[in-house]
């Protein structure tokens, strides 16, 4: 709520100047003052996640006291119901109203292509922590030249998960993905890699993006494939699970980071208990450093934090780290995504730097549902216990970068399904 | 106030925009340019609700249709970024006539609400092609625009959109006041009070509502066009129901049968939504509170209410004054 | 295509046609008597479940919830139709456009209420799960949500046929003046089915909520399918209520599940071209 509360000082601070006379515009503040803004869906199917977002920025504020090396932070959120218009409207409002200096956060591929447009025509630094779109770091780069990524994109934890795939002796598998971009992307980067060391992707479902009722889907999984891969993101994380257990059906699941991140795992029972997914990040990350980000995050908020809450906080500590570089000066939006380019940070995810085409170059971990104790606490309960690491895994993986951009954006059709049948 | 005073009133509203704006900060100005093209659209609703007595729930798939035109034609085609910006214009209130003319064909036959749930099935189609259509309309990403366009002057600077959409909504304001003010625009009228008697008199209603369905389309295409280009992105988030519901709130609140009244209406809501919103959390309040207090007690919209004030002190004055303002609404 | 998956189909279809059903019922009968398109229909459906969410937080029982929830909603139904429909008279179109009203108003309530995050409604033990059948592994709360529909529809149809109360709302549906004429209290009968209309809705809502979860944004997210069904089966008519949920269940299933890339328009190309031909839908009247 503290946000909240800072963004309606803010704002009230702009009405008063706007209330004086329609031709005076506001006038930026002291130096010293980095103004933020920050957009993430707030309402809506969306709302947790928007939350665990602003809430995973606000924890590390609150850590270094809203002060980056001397630079007062102003951390203004705003809500973009996770729909493109809102968020373009929402981010025009930071910027032309509240003059920030920079645009962080958006959830969901399509807001993150709608404001990197937005960064380009305003010339603001926009920072996409969450939204993985592959092309906005890819083939579109050049259009976007204020864009650079601190997240991760679709297909990057796709591609060793294939590999891993293969090392598990699975053969054929279909795949059942949420009906949108982030689906196409996290399932393309899959399948290129699952067939390159021989497996078959021999079905692909694609149910619509907020469908509830699996029902018209679960009966057409192939009975005689080896492994069920899966993308579900929101709302659909959550019932999809329970449908395929309901509907009796026991082969290996395996999926995309999303469907069992940690947003939605409290709420997940018994019934995902063994589920593999590949991510960036896991809560249950056995190191020092995570150990203390979950359990600060849980006593402040009461849930075990998510990958939005740490993609949001490690954005802000990036922030930080090149705050601290120009010892809490501004150095201006050119300056600054150079700088940020060329950090190196021990993250609460690991080791992250970034790629020539500003996306991140991380881990990628492979983890495992599990029902455990972990970190100290009395109660066994659900973690996505890390199993496997592949470490500086770039958006291209093994593929190089020249190669990998000649190919199409993997959609729909692309990797075409050669093996479907 | 006779027809004269009310043009007057416009004028000098308009005019003080125009000059006033520029001096306004950024976002507002964006705005107001904003509250001009959904003012497009829901004067274009409001021929069809107001005038014809057509509660249209589909008017965003026009919006759409000339919005995606305008992005495909921008990014696949390189096309109406220079002087063919006027020829995007055309095609855009093309498709929006186009499809309205094809949508026309199923919709006219229904009257009332059967009308309201056929345009907004029809709504939802296109909706769903947006979405599903992804070679063409990129899904759920949406298409991004490039810059807009420039032939001499850029229209990438925000007061110079903003001119030109002023022009357009202008442009549209008189076009559609000739049109109402038209035989034909008084036959739709008729219908919308009489169906049965325009009829006997030998009217042919269902070609009446035809056309004007098709106008409305037209310029629900040019304010699709305009949007475009407004936020340099269109998505299928920009043809939900909740769009099309936007623009009847809007013709509603300002007023049905004024024409002017759906711009208010934009306006009010437009504020309301983008600027009220990041104030105060609790704007939706006012905004449904407004509405329903319109339809409660101002069913002539915000434009009605000097025409209330009106009657009431006529009410209370001396009988000839009743007689002549009985006589002067006719 | 084995007969396995035809029937299991069928099943998922019928499953979800029962839900559609409670809304859709209270819907056409809103409609049928007062010529109303009831556009905060979807809304009542969503408080319906939001309010059994908080019945089961304080109570922490789900059985309970059904009923309150129900009411409570309906009462809700009751004050609108009253103290603001009511004074409208009969203008249908104004009617209509402070139902939209309204719909924004109980959005934002909701929201303000029970907060911005997607919600799921736990039901009782006993219907979670899934029975094995025949060699078929069936959801438990489907059968529960084709039960409950089977048993309204059955208590609606008895009553609108067999009661006395029925008799005047069916008369009312058929021709209001004549009603009128014949000394039925109208206005009356029209409250009633107002409230009952909500109360149906908000019974989907509880229900529902267990299925499809509770989030801001579900009450627009219904309200097409809702209207599909109506405008299938019929306006007014609750014989069309319920043939048009059996149908929109089943094709929105098949479809999903046989032409996927088409699925967004199984639901809305039919229902174009059945208004087109039949107005006023399959079973519908004036």
């Amino acid at each position: 709520m503290l946000h909240r509360l800072k963004g309606r000082l803010a704002w009230k601070l702009a009405t008063g100047c706007l209330a004086l006379a329609m031709g005076v515009s506001q006038t930026s503040t002291a130096a010293e003052e980095l103004r933020i803004g920050f957009v993430a869906p707030l309402t809506g199917g969306f709302a947790q996640v928007g939350k665990d977002m602003s809430n995973g920025f606000q924890m590390y504020l609150d850590e270094v006291g809203g002060n980056f090396a001397g630079a007062k932070v102003k951390f203004i959120v705003e809500d973009t119901e996770a729909k493109p218009p809102v968020a373009v409207r929402k981010a025009e409002k930071l910027v032309l109203q509240d003059k920030v200096h920079m645009l962080v956060g958006g959830l969901l591929a399509s807001t993150g292509y709608a404001l990197a447009p937005v960064s380009t025509r305003l010339k603001m630094l926009y920072i996409p922590s969450v939204p993985a779109a592959d092309d906005l770091t890819q083939r579109d780069s050049a259009k976007y030249p204020y864009v650079i990524r601190t997240g991760w994109t679709s297909s990057q934890p796709s591609h060793p998960f294939g590999e891993w795939a293969c090392e598990q002796g699975y053969k054929r598998i279909v795949t059942i993905a949420a009906d949108f971009a982030f689906g196409y992307e996290v399932v393309g980067g899959f399948q290129k890699a699952f067939e390159s060391c021989g497996g078959k992707i021999i079905q692909k479902i694609w149910p619509p993006l907020g469908t509830k009722d699996f029902g018209p889907f679960i009966p057409t999984l192939k009975k005689d494939a080896d492994a069920i891969f899966t993308l579900m993101a929101g709302p659909m994380s959550l019932q999809f699970p329970k449908q395929l257990a309901d509907a009796g059906i026991k082969k290996p699941v395996i999926g995309g980071g999303t469907s069992y991140d940690e947003f939605t795992l409290p709420s997940m029972g018994d019934e995902v208990i063994g589920h593999v997914s590949a991510l960036h990040y896991s809560a249950a990350l056995d190191t020092p450093k995570n150990a203390a980000f979950v359990k600060k995050y849980r006593e402040k908020y009461g849930k075990v934090p998510s990958y939005y809450s740490e993609a949001n906080y490690t954005t802000a500590q990036m922030i930080h780290e090149v705050l601290k570089k120009t010892k809490g000066k501004w150095p201006g939006t050119q300056k600054f995504i150079e700088m940020l380019s060329k950090l190196q940070l021990d993250a609460v995810r690991g080791p992250v730097r970034l790629d020539e085409m500003k996306n991140p170059v991380q881990n990628i971990y492979i983890k495992k549902i599990e029902k455990k104790k972990m970190f100290g606490y009395e109660k066994e309960e659900l973690w996505n216990a890390v199993i496997k690491t592949y470490p500086n895994v770039s958006q291209f993986w093994k593929y190089g970068k020249t190669e990998f951009l000649k190919q199409p954006v993997y959609s729909r059709d692309f990797p075409p399904c050669k093996y479907c049948e | 106030m006779n027809p004269r005073g009310k043009i007057l009133t416009v004028l000098v509203v308009l005019l003080a925009l125009a000059v006033v704006t520029p001096f306004a900060s950024s976002y507002l100005i964006l705005l107001i340019t904003q509250a001009l093209v959904l003012g497009i659209l829901a004067m274009s609703l409001d021929i069809l609700l107001g005038f014809t007595g057509l509660p249209s729930l589909g008017q965003a798939a026009y919006l759409g249709m000339g919005a995606y035109l305008t992005a495909i034609l921008a990014t696949h085609y390189d096309f109406g970024l220079g002087w063919s910006f006027w020829v995007a214009i055309m095609l855009g209130i093309l498709i929006g006539a186009a499809t309205a003319a094809l949508f026309g064909l199923f919709a006219i036959r229904a009257t009332g609400v059967y009308f309201l749930m056929i345009t907004l099935a029809l709504g939802m189609c296109v909706w769903g092609l947006a979405y599903r259509w992804n070679s063409m309309t990129g899904g759920d990403n949406g298409i991004n625009l490039p810059a807009r366009p420039e032939f001499g002057i850029r229209l990438a600077d925000d007061v110079t959109y903003f001119y030109v959409v002023l022009g357009f909504f202008v442009a549209s304001l008189v076009m559609l006041y000739i049109l109402v003010k038209s035989p034909f625009g008084r036959s739709l009228v008729g219908i919308r009070e009489r169906e049965l008697r325009m009829r006997i008199l030998g009217y042919n209603t269902w070609l009446h509502k035809y056309i004007a369905f098709i106008i409305a389309g037209g310029f629900g295409g040019l304010a699709g066009v305009l949007w475009a280009h407004l936020s340099g992105h269109v998505s299928p988030q920009d043809v939900i129901l909740a769009t099309s519901v936007d623009a009847l709130l809007m013709v509603v609140l300002g007023g049905p049968a004024t024409l002017v009244g759906g711009a208010i209406g934009a306006g009010v809501v437009v504020f309301l939504r983008d600027y009220l919103s990041t104030v105060v959390p609790w704007w939706q309040y006012v905004l449904g509170g407004v509405y329903v207090l319109t339809i409660l007690y101002l069913p002539g919209g915000l434009m009605g209410i000097p025409e209330r004030i009106r009657r009431r002190r006529a009410l209370s004055g001396s009988p000839a004054e009743t007689k002549k303002l009985e006589s002067a609404s006719n | 295509m084995n007969a396995q998956f035809w029937l299991i189909q069928s099943f998922n279809g019928i499953s979800y046609g029962a839900l559609l059903f409670l809304l859709a019922s209270g819907l056409t009968l809103i409609f049928g008597v007062m010529r109303i398109v009831n556009l905060a229909h979807g809304a009542y459906f969503l408080l319906g479940g939001y309010v059994a969410l908080s019945v089961i937080a304080t109570t922490g029982s789900w059985v309970l919830a059904v009923p309150v929830a129900a009411l409570l909603v309906a009462m809700v139904g009751l004050v609108m139709e009253r103290v603001f429909l009511r004074p409208l008279g009969f203008d249908p179109l104004r009617q209509v456009l402070l139902t939209v009203g309204f719909a924004f108003l109980f959005q934002q309530a909701a929201l303000d209420i029970w907060g911005g995050d997607s919600l799921d409604i736990i039901p009782p033990d006993m219907l979670r799960g899934s029975t094995v059948i025949g060699g078929f592994h069936l959801p438990v709360y489907r059968i529960f949500m084709i039960g409950m529909a089977g048993v309204l529809g059955s208590i609606l149809w008895l009553v609108m046929e067999k009661t006395r109360a029925g008799a005047m709302i069916r008369a009312a549906v058929d021709d209001s003046e004549m009603a009128r004429g014949v000394g039925i209290d109208t206005s009356r009968v029209s409250m009633f089915i107002f409230a009952l209309g909500a109360f149906l809705a908000a019974l989907g809502g509880v229900i529902g909520g267990g299925f499809l979860g509770i989030y801001p944004g579900l009450d627009f997210e219904i309200l097409p399918v809702a209207f599909a069904v109506v405008i299938i089966g019929g306006m007014g008519s609750l014989t069309g209520a319920a043939v048009g949920s059996l149908i929109v269940g089943l094709a929105d299933n098949f479809g999903k599940a046989l032409f996927p890339e088409v699925s967004y328009f199984t639901l809305y190309a039919p229902m174009v071209l059945i208004l087109a031909v039949r107005p006023t839908g399959l079973f519908g009247r004036e």
